[in-house]
């Protein structure tokens, strides 16, 4: 779809204001509706546009498999551990007042911590999945190229 | 640290091990750190339950109190199913190393953290006071476990894990309708905070629909008979390892959640009333007892065979839970526990035949008996356990249950609990017939005996199913506490 020239232009217009959007999700989901998921979807409907207007490949040189892969189990261990804090410092897991002096901070960074987690999972494990059902059609072709001979 | 703090970390542990698993490499490092954190629940779980057994346990998620924020509530009932579920996972797990070497032998990695990941889902499951948390819990360990099941060799385990998928998803959408009707009703998820709120709004259709979504949900992930298409294939074409950790654990947490909701939740007298369940549950427990043993009878697929006697002795569990008494309730919890050691043992014994002869159809089994005799004697006495017959754990739970069908007064029960373990002799025997009384087919390869680290492993659960059923102090007890403690709230406690 990289010669229409209307999707190209409008895509590089409307990526980076995707992202944007996700980020501003992300990093005000503990004031407003949204949080990590959301954000980690819409992060990753950026990525996905990107990658049907330019091609997969070009897609994985922005974000390669093995790295999403390793971030999404970040994002879990993110998580984890960030909630592991509470205990360590003497409350229960996933108590954030422990983590930092103030009430309102602690409970705010614990928040955007495991939110952030959250997000960077969500948004790699929807990347991984267009990936591997992109990935199919280019499988068929070459075994349907196969076959003739 | 007191056993409060600690108990969470069973369901952490896997948990968290299962972001860190998924990115080590090779064969050797998944497996370990799995069976480690398995360990590490297992022993959690292990000193939970005394604990629970004394007195309720709570654990409020960030210090957040009940019922505002979520909350771990563990009395007998749920550190006996934790314990067992965590159990079979560290026991299996042992079993797990060679076989998986051989079915799954690349990304071992990925495969380890979705097995931590079912395992987490199915202990939170279980400690969980929260109702909501049920569902996300059952989601997580569902998912993992449609994609564990997709993992086998065997084409067709691709087909079998779409249709738990399909039939898994609507049972949890069930489940999701039933606690939004209780939600919109009380306007909490808290499961205590449930039990006291629910009096007050009793009667309405709203909550009448709820029980009923919340039965139906759970009795399609319990594969009870009219709902238990899924399980036989998902059963016989996952990886062996997947099918003995399915069905040690995933059809007992799924009883669990529906006997913690009809008897905690809404109250046993309530639900019993609302519904015919004394009716309906002991009908179809008995059609699965039946149905599930008479096709079993006729299955030549080894693995398809004992899925079908899964869903004969789930029978057995949910006749228990019908007759609506501590004795009837201690069965189904025995049940739960004896027939989880039983079909591990079993499906051990019938997995370490298939890594040897790469297949388990009855035909192929001809005359191995002499060639593998450990791992055949390991079924045969796994198979005794299955029956029922005494000095093995099947005998006991059978035992309480017919003890349970008379004290309700039930005694025709009795006879047929009698001839469904009869219809259990001849599937059994029937694979002890072609494994040992008839000739290797001619021209058919030299078997050798298992390796030692499948049949140790299948020894011990075999071993088990003969310590549990002459030492009794611990099932018996923790399933009659269990039993109380669900009766205790809002039932009829004599």
């Amino acid at each position: 779809m990289r010669e229409n020239g209307i999707l190209r232009i409008v895509a590089r217009f409307l990526i980076p204001l995707i992202m944007l959007f996700g980020l501003y999700i992300q990093f005000h989901g503990e004031y407003s509706p949204g949080g990590g998921f959301q954000a980690g979807v819409v992060v990753a409907a950026g990525w996905i546009l990107f990658a049907l207007i330019y091609g997969l490949e070009a897609a994985l040189k922005v974000i390669p498999e093995r790295v999403m892969y390793v971030l999404a189990a970040f994002g879990v261990l993110l998580y984890a551990i960030t909630g592991l804090m509470g205990v360590i410092l003497g409350g229960r897991y996933l108590d954030f007042y422990p983590l930092l002096p103030g009430e309102h901070a602690a409970q705010q960074f614990g928040i955007i911590t495991v939110e952030f987690g959250v997000g960077v999972t969500v948004a790699t494990v929807v990347m991984l999945i267009f990936t591997y059902f992109a990935r199919r059609k280019s499988e068929w072709e070459a075994l349907s190229e196969e076959e003739p001979e | 640290m007191a056993i409060v703090d600690l108990m969470p970390f069973s369901v952490l542990a896997p948990l968290i091990a299962s972001g860190v698993v998924a990115l080590l490499p090779g064969r050797f490092w998944p497996w370990a750190i799995t069976l480690l954190a398995a360990i590490v629940a297992t022993v959690i779980a292990a000193l939970t339950l005394p604990a629970a057994l004394e007195s309720t346990l709570s654990y409020p998620f960030g210090n957040w109190p009940p019922p505002i924020g979520i909350e771990y509530r563990v009395d007998a009932a749920n550190a006996f199913v934790a314990l067992l579920v965590a159990g079979m996972a560290a026991l299996s797990l042992p079993w797990a190393k060679v076989s998986i070497d051989r079915e799954v032998p690349e990304r071992q990695g990925a495969f380890y953290a979705l097995f931590l990941l079912a395992l987490a889902g199915l202990l939170g499951i279980t400690l969980t006071g929260d109702a909501f948390n049920v569902f996300v819990f059952l989601e997580i360990s569902s998912l993992a476990t449609y994609a564990l099941i997709a993992h086998g060799r065997d084409r067709r385990a691709l087909l079998a894990s779409f249709r738990y998928l399909i039939m898994g998803t609507i049972g949890a959408t069930f489940l999701l309708i039933g606690i939004a009707l209780l939600y919109m009703m009380t306007g909490t998820l808290n499961m205590a905070d449930l039990a006291v709120r629910l009096p007050e709004v009793q009667h309405t259709r709203t909550v009448d629909a709820a029980l009923a979504f919340i039965v139906v949900g759970m009795g399609l992930k319990l594969a009870m008979l009219p709902l238990h298409l899924w399980l036989p294939n998902a059963y016989a074409y996952a990886p062996n390892f997947v099918t003995i950790f399915l069905a040690g654990t995933a059809t007992k947490v799924a009883l669990y959640v529906m006997v913690r909701f009809i008897f905690t939740v809404f109250g046993g007298e309530y639900s019993f009333t609302v519904l015919p369940l004394a009716i309906v549950l002991m009908a179809l427990g008995v059609a699965g007892m039946f149905a599930g043993s008479w096709v079993a009878m006729f299955q030549d697929h080894l693995k398809r065979m004992l899925a079908y006697s899964s869903v004969a002795q789930v029978g057995y569990m949910v006749l228990g839970v019908s007759l609506f008494s501590a004795a009837g309730l201690t069965a189904a919890f025995l049940h739960m526990f004896n027939h989880a050691l039983i079909k591990v043992a079993l499906f051990m014994a019938v997995g370490t035949i298939m890594y040897r002869i790469g297949s388990i159809k009855l035909q192929d089994i001809r005359g191995l008996g002499r060639q593998m005799p450990w791992t055949l004697t390991a079924f045969a006495l796994a198979g005794l356990s299955i029956i029922g017959v005494p000095t093995t754990a099947g005998f006991i739970s059978k035992w309480y249950l017919i003890l349970a069908a008379a004290e309700a007064g039930h005694w025709w029960l009795v006879g047929l609990i009698v001839i469904t373990s009869m219809m259990a002799v001849y599937y059994i025997w029937r694979v002890i017939e072609a494994a040992w009384m008839q000739e290797r087919p001619a021209g058919s390869p030299a078997v050798r005996e298992a390796p030692l680290a499948l049949l140790a492993p299948t020894w011990l659960m075999v071993a088990l199913n003969f310590y549990f059923g002459i030492d009794t102090r611990l099932t018996v007890g923790a399933s009659t506490a269990a039993a109380e403690a669900l009766l205790g709230v809002g039932g009829l406690m004599p």
